[in-house]
């Protein structure tokens, strides 16, 4: 890289040194405090998160949404990606249809789910009005609502890196599978998938992160009840105006999202040695 | 490697019978109809973008033509998938899968037809021991170079015994020498498997030394479809003589007299003895391969030329000569004849007894 290049990124590096990484060392620093009034220096916080069994219930439901999400979205971004892929003629139907959950903010995408989900919402309604129930079922403010609605706002970047492995496949590639024998599931078991693991593992690392870490469809969707890591800091922070463990909640939070990153990138380096020779 | 299935009953011969296809607009293919015997080895010879490639995709079924119909071993497979049709096809960059070794390659089109995996193992690894591939066996291919990746895809195709044998632009990727290999070998394991073959290729040199018969493709159409020796030596159309091997294309008046036929060029005459294709008297276009010409006494009435440049290439020397009226023309002669040309010389052209130049108007 030329000087000249290297200076053009300055602005950029400023800007994550100072927005990004000094305000990461600040949370770093207040998290080693040991009481909300910031004395005493320690890992207390620490110690406090971990021996309580409330706390790691809330990392394991985080997590846990985030897997969710992910699963729900590969099984249902996968054939949407095929079929952009297989199907020319229905491409730009179908990548409106993936973009336009992006361009409507994730507010009024998260009512949209409160409104379909809740007591007198659209799904309660229509099985009442069937008679096939007597009192609403219990839709929104749980688990399965959380993962559903996530799924369907982090859906598009699942599908993106998806289409980008599936279309990047060889049409000879596909048409030697059929040449040689095998039939449509065949090919796509042996040489489809494996193929775009590269991609499913680039949607995963958006998908799971952008799970774990959405704040505002958690607590929206999931109500007062479910604890999530993101609406518990908020809680420590503001609520409790306990701003060292606020800080230990969420240096947690971003280790444990880094510890799967590194290990979801590690297995793409490894996917993408042997797809792309 | 498993024979190609048994011939007699299950003869594997090739009928095209009018077959056009086009892409939306575009005539691709016109009208093309080809009959390919039993364990014949034929080129498909032609320029870029000629259709080659859509003809042999139409044979394999990855493309359904427009009009006509194809078969093969006398039975219509128009609509039938590739994979019932018999048929193994290379393509020209291969294709190999790229996240399995070069035996699972091998593997799994005996896998796919519903051989065991121990069994399939088995036959892959007879398949690559027949394109002398076993040390790399349990290579990915982007650990092979090109001449390897080339023949795992061979053994590849094979392995399924195919009844037929397409082959697209299947050397095109490698150096000269080992596509000199390649050929030897594709001819060796076509010959012992006496499987029928239709390979595409742009380059001459590969279809002449390759093929028992050759058709010459341009835009979509069948120009001639011929052993290479008739290719060569008796083009059909202008196209074909001009496509095949190096030609002067002469303008030139042809007049059929009592004792013969007369060449009159720009400014020399030549006799004939049996004018073809065409042999009506009047304007004709001449094709002179430079071997064709000789050099002939002062006094003769054949076409005077300037030496420009002369290029020794081994055993044959190729002269590059301008004829009188300013056009360029190209003679070449065996070296061990003695003949000594050098630039700026004048010299008069005859034509070798027997030379066969061919007319068209
Ligand atoms: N899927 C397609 N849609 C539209 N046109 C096509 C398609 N495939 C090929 N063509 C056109 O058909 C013509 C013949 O293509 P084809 O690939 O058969 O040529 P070719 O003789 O194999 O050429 P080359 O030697 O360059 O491979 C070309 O003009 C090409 O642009
Ligand atoms: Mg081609």
């Amino acid at each position: 890289m030329s000087r000249t290049t290297t200076w053009l990124t300055a602005p950029l590096c400023l800007y994550f040194v100072g927005f990004v990484g000094i305000p990461l060392l600040l949370i770093f620093f207040i998290s080693l405090h040991d009481t909300p009034a910031m004395t005493g220096i320690g890992i207390k916080g620490y110690i406090r998160f971990f021996s309580d069994a409330y706390n790691r219930g809330v990392l394991l439901d985080t997590l846990l949404l985030g897997v969710e999400t992910t699963v729900i979205d590969i099984l249902l971004g996968f054939p949407v990606a095929y079929l952009y892929v297989a199907a020319p003629r229905w491409r730009r139907f179908l990548m409106f249809m993936v973009l336009l959950p992006l361009l409507t903010s994730t507010v009024v995408r998260t009512f949209a789910w409160v409104v379909i989900l809740g007591n007198h919402g659209l799904i309660n309604t229509l099985l009442a009005q069937a008679g096939l129930i007597g009192t609403p079922l219990r839709l929104l403010y749980t688990p399965g609502a959380v993962a559903v609605a996530m799924a369907q706002i982090e859906l598009p970047l699942m599908i993106l890196p998806l289409i980008t492995a599936i279309g990047g496949i060889d049409a000879h590639i596909i048409e030697a599978s059929h040449v040689l024998g095998a039939g449509r599931w065949r090919t796509l078991r042996r040489i489809v998938l494996p193929l775009c693991v590269p991609g499913l593992l680039t949607g995963t690392l958006l998908v799971f992160t952008g799970a774990v870490s959405a704040l505002v469809t958690q607590t929206l969707v999931g109500g007062g009840q479910l604890a999530f890591m993101p609406f518990y800091i908020y809680q420590q922070a503001i609520q409790a105006q306990d701003y060292p463990f606020a800080a230990c909640v969420a240096i947690v939070l971003l280790m444990t999202i880094l510890l799967i990153v590194s290990i979801l990138n590690a297995l793409g380096r490894r996917s993408a040695g042997y797809v792309h020779g | 490697m498993p024979p190609s299935s048994d011939t007699g009953q299950n003869a594997a011969n090739i009928r095209l019978e009018g077959v056009s296809h086009r892409f939306g607009q575009t005539d691709v293919i016109s009208d093309v109809s080809l009959d390919i015997a039993d364990g014949e080895f034929v080129a498909l010879l032609g320029p870029s973008g000629c259709g080659k490639s859509t003809l042999l995709r139409i044979l394999a079924g990855l493309q359904e033509q427009t009009i006509g119909r194809v078969l093969i071993g006398e039975r219509c497979v128009d609509g039938l998938p590739p994979r019932t049709r018999g048929v193994g096809i290379v393509f020209q960059n291969y294709a190999l899968f790229p996240h399995m070794t070069a035996l699972a390659n091998v593997a799994y089109g005996l896998e796919a037809v519903g051989i065991s995996r121990a069994e399939a193992l088995v036959r892959a690894r007879d398949a690559l021991a027949g394109v002398q591939m076993t040390p790399f066996g349990e290579r990915k291919p982007r650990a092979l170079s090109g001449g390897q990746q080339q023949r795992v895809a061979l053994a590849r195709t094979l392995a399924i015994g195919p009844r037929i044998l397409l082959l697209d632009e299947p050397l095109a990727a490698l150096d000269k020498n080992l596509r000199l290999d390649m050929q030897l070998e594709i001819r060796r394991l076509q010959r012992a498997l006496r499987i029928t073959t239709v390979m595409v290729t742009h380059d001459q040199e590969e279809a002449m030394g390759m093929a028992d018969r050759i058709a010459v493709l341009n835009a979509g159409c069948v120009e001639q479809f011929d052993t290479p020796e008739a290719i060569y030596d008796r083009p059909e159309t202008l196209f074909v003589a001009n496509f095949v091997g190096a030609a002067n294309m002469l303008e030139a008046e042809l007049q059929g007299g009592p004792e013969g036929f007369r060449l009159h060029l720009a400014d020399g005459t030549l006799d004939l003895a049996k004018p073809a294709p065409a042999s009506r008297p009047g304007r004709v276009q001449a094709s002179i391969r430079p071997e064709h010409w000789s050099v002939a006494p002062a006094d003769g009435e054949g076409p005077t030329a300037t030496v420009s440049i002369v290029t020794p290439l081994g055993p044959s020397a190729l002269v590059d000569l301008v004829l009188s009226d300013g056009r360029p023309c190209r003679f070449s002669f065996p070296r061990a004849q003695g003949v000594h040309l050098t630039p700026g010389d004048q010299i008069r052209l005859g034509l070798q007894p027997g030379a066969a130049i061919r007319l068209f108007v």
